[in-house]
């Protein structure tokens, strides 16, 4: 038995060694990333909301690769050099493209060879600034500015403004244990906009949340959010 | 001498042999010949049955999934717990590309028409139900993806490296919807006008199908303009509202050519209100309400037997070892009116706060629409003669729940010394599958006849496509959009009297909400929720992916229904004399397995056309609002 275990073994492995060469492709090396900015501030969004596309060209199929956004306003990639054009969708966000100047449209052309930090700059139509958290207690208060962007014919107004509250990073309608909602019509300062809620019982129990407020454009779909803060209980 | 026999031998052989040119013409024993398949009706109804039994569905009885993707439903089972766990519609959901199909049918129509009429007596009527057939394929394509190429005849390629005259762009989205229009009412004629015909296309499909597709345009066109960002600029996506009322006039038309001819009427067989509306369903024998069925055969043969009853059967009467999948959300059972035309929630406690007590698990819903209990096994009711056993435990008067783990769980309440059974043989217990998890199961499709519970049988039951209940309501609901109030509520007033009630609605009660509300009802579980909301624009209102309560206000076309709620029964425990001890108390419940709310994005109102498409068709435009 044993002297046909070995050369048995010996010929698996052989053929083992042998297959590596053809199963093993070149990995994707080139790395595509940065942020979504308004001059150079990131723009926050819900977590798996906002996509990017980048299109390689030259082939005889055209499919995308889509890009998420993260809740930071950050992006990633990992795909090969070459060629590609950027494409934020235009309904994507509550921003709207800048067009390029190389292209005289929103695409952007990326080359890629090894890595790439490349911040894209949008306009968004509203800027959450000055945001400030507070606790008393278990109420959770905040207070902040609505700066509006976008002036010209595209401007949309404020349908909703949310306060969220979580245990985790993930900050959003999705994702969170407690909120609190403010519509346009009780709004009465731009700049100095209110809202607290309570934070229920956490289980299991921790000293700290994560809150961020939200946006919601009338005839956006997409929410813009503030940066996400860590507020100790 | 014997050389001379074998050499004569030989040639004999060789002479068989090379004998005849028709050897290698012979005819094929295996397949049939296009000329043989038409000019026998035997042969051409099996082609047209295949074209039937293609018929593409989204939600149905094969499916019970599919019916727990948005709030009439929880799917009681490990594998689909997720769809209540995640909170999008991907893109590319209940999406259709199917020009295979389209292909086929356009095939039989051209070969149909060649065929000697004197052969192939039911020519005409063949022709018809192909033409029906393509016009459902293309309603099911428009309703899901927008305007979409019209195909006509079938396509052949040349072989000559270019592609290009093939490709044709997407139809507007209204001329879809009028071809679809313009075939029915030129078929009309050709086809049989007889209430027994069920499986096959009958003048009463033909009306009921131009009601139901001139309905879904005319509401494109007018609440359209409430998401103006679902449009398209080339009109492949989108109706323009000026066009609402003619097709609202074409729904009405249709819909009363039917319902004043008088060959088919709403199905009151049986006294018991609900057991009638439960029957409509099983009932083949001479059912005057049914008009266009999916038919199913009990069998062992698992592809002509409907799954139904063996998937959402109860568990605690279960024939085989599953059932209790599907579970009617309380979402849906508190949208069903009391007697009194009036909405209500369950009155679980009083003003103060404290429980109400209910001497048997069903005297909470008694004195409503007949239909729920038509729709669902309420606890305390019974299937196949058996009684239910839902019950999620005990409660002490200080507020602790006793309740066990698994079916008819045994424990020992305090102040005993022995076990006994501390939750229903049906649950509710969360995450248990097959359990009742939101207090109830399913009754609507459901099947009563032994055996239909089985693996290895099924059901018979068939999957009703159309029925004369919903060809009132799209009566009802296109003469309240063309202004005629006074009609919708005589048109709804006669599927209500079904229902039980008795008050007949006037004019000034039809309003949107009534019109959504019954269909709500009426046509639960009838695969119809989805297209209802996409068309009147609300989907993205409803399932607008906030977590919030489950809404007071039943009955509300706009209310919030992102997750799906429940309404457990508990037992009272009190022996120290109290006279509550054992009466049935009620807790609103959200399922644990429920965590997420719904999400509808403006870009689920059309399915995504994927890259695939668009690479070998570049006049492709892609449908708003996705990536």
């Amino acid at each position: 038995m044993k002297k046909i275990i070995l050369p048995f073994l010996i010929g698996i492995f052989s053929m083992a060694m042998v297959s590596c060469e053809y199963d093993n492709y070149e990995k994707p090396n080139a790395r595509l990333y940065g942020n979504i900015v308004y001059q150079g501030e990131p723009i926050n969004v819900k977590y798996n909301d906002v996509t990017l596309q980048l299109w390689e060209s030259g082939w005889d199929l055209n499919y995308r690769i889509d890009v998420t956004v993260s809740p930071e306003g950050a992006y990633s990639a990992l795909v090969f050099d070459g060629d590609y054009k950027l494409i934020i969708p235009s309904h994507q966000g509550p921003f709207r493209s800048i067009e390029n100047t190389e292209t005289q449209s929103d695409t952007i052309l990326v080359s890629l060879n090894g890595d790439y930090h490349m911040d894209i700059e949008v306009e968004p139509y509203y800027m959450v600034r000055n945001t400030q958290f507070s606790v008393s207690g278990n109420i959770l208060s905040t207070n902040f500015g609505l700066e509006k962007i976008i002036k010209d014919i595209d401007a949309k107004d404020i349908e909703t403004v949310y306060l969220y509250v979580n245990k985790t990073k993930f900050v959003d309608f999705d994702a969170r244990v407690a909120d609190a909602a403010l519509a346009v019509g009780d709004i009465v300062d731009m700049n100095s906009i209110s809202l607290s809620l309570t934070i229920p019982e956490l289980v299991p129990a921790q000293n700290y949340v994560f809150a961020r407020v939200g946006v919601k454009i009338a005839g956006v779909e997409d929410l813009l959010f503030s940066a996400v803060e860590k507020v100790n209980l | 001498m014997k050389k001379i026999f074998y050499i004569a031998i030989i040639f004999t052989a060789l002479g068989w042999g090379c004998d005849d040119e028709s050897f290698l013409n012979k005819e094929p024993k295996n397949i049939l010949l296009e000329s043989q398949i038409w000019e026998d009706e035997s042969t051409v109804l099996s082609i047209i049955a295949d074209l039937y039994v293609r018929f593409p569905e989204y939600q149905t009885v094969t499916g019970w999934q599919e019916f727990t993707n948005f709030d009439e439903a929880f799917a009681s089972s490990n594998g689909d717990y997720w769809r209540h766990k995640s909170s999008e519609y991907g893109y590319d959901w209940w999406g259709m590309w199917d020009y295979g199909l389209i292909r086929h049918v356009n095939l039989f129509i051209e070969k149909c028409e060649l065929a000697d009429e004197v052969l192939l007596p039911s020519k005409p009527r063949f022709l018809a139900e192909a033409r029906l057939l393509r016009a459902a394929y293309y309603f099911e394509m428009v309703k899901r993806m927008g305007g979409v190429p019209l195909i006509l005849e079938s396509m052949q390629y040349d072989f000559s490296g270019d592609p290009t005259y093939l490709q044709f762009p997407r139809a507007k989205e209204y001329e879809v919807y009028d071809f679809i229009l313009s075939e029915l009412v030129d078929i009309k004629g050709d086809l049989p006008d007889d209430v027994n015909i069920k499986s096959r296309a009958t003048m009463a499909l033909d009306l009921a199908m131009q009601s139901r597709v001139a309905l879904y345009a005319g509401s494109i066109a007018k609440y359209g303009q409430n998401t103006p960002t679902v449009t398209l600029p080339g009109g492949e996506v989108g109706i323009p509202a000026q066009m609402a009322d003619a097709y609202y006039q074409k729904a009405l038309n249709a819909a009363e050519e039917l319902l004043l001819d008088g060959t088919y009427s709403l199905y009151e067989k049986k006294e018991d209100l609900s057991d009638n509306f439960a029957k409509l369903f099983q009932d083949k024998a001479n059912n005057p309400e049914v008009i266009f069925v999916k038919d199913y055969l009990q069998s062992e043969d698992g592809a002509i037997s409907n799954p139904w009853t063996l998937v959402n059967q109860p568990w605690s009467g279960a024939e085989d070892l599953e059932g209790g999948r599907l579970n009617p959300s309380l979402n849906l059972v508190q949208s069903f009116e009391k007697l009194d035309n009036t909405y209500e929630t369950f009155q679980t406690v009083d003003d103060a706060g404290n429980f109400i007590f209910y001497d048997n698990p069903s005297d909470i819903f008694a004195g409503r629409d007949a239909r729920l209990e038509g729709t669902v096994m309420i606890p305390g009711s019974k299937f196949k003669g058996k009684d239910l056993d839902i019950w999620a435990g005990f409660i002490l008067p200080d507020g602790t729940k006793v309740s066990g783990t698994y079916f008819g769980d045994k424990k020992t309440l305090p102040g005993k010394d022995v076990e006994e059974q501390v939750v229903g043989y049906d649950g509710p217990i969360d995450s248990r599958e097959y359990s009742a998890q939101s207090g109830f199961y399913v009754r609507k499709h459901m099947d009563e006849a032994t055996g239909s519970g089985q693996r290895g049988l099924k059901s018979s039951t068939w999957w009703v496509r159309y029925r004369l209940a919903e060809v009132y309501l799209n009566a009802a609901e296109a003469a309240f959009e063309l202004g005629n109030s006074a009609k919708a509520a005589t048109h709804m007033n006669v599927v209500r009297h079904r229902a039980g009630f008795t008050i007949p609605l006037v004019a000034s009660d039809i309003n949107f909400d009534r019109i959504f509300n019954e269909r709500r009802v009426e046509l639960a579980f009838e695969g119809h929720q989805l297209w209802d909301m996409k068309r009147w624009r609300i989907a993205h209102e409803i399932w607008n992916g906030i977590t919030q309560e489950l809404t007071n206000d039943p009955g509300k076309a706009d209310a919030v229904q992102t997750r799906v709620f429940g309404l457990w029964p508990y037992k009272y425990y009190d022996p120290a004399g109290s006279v509550n001890n054992g009466k049935y108390v009620f807790v609103e419940k959200l399922p644990a397995e429920v965590t997420t709310a719904h999400r509808f994005r403006l870009g689920n109102y059309y399915s995504e056309i994927n890259d695939g498409i668009i690479n070998s068709n570049p006049l492709i435009v892609k449908n708003p609002n996705q990536n």
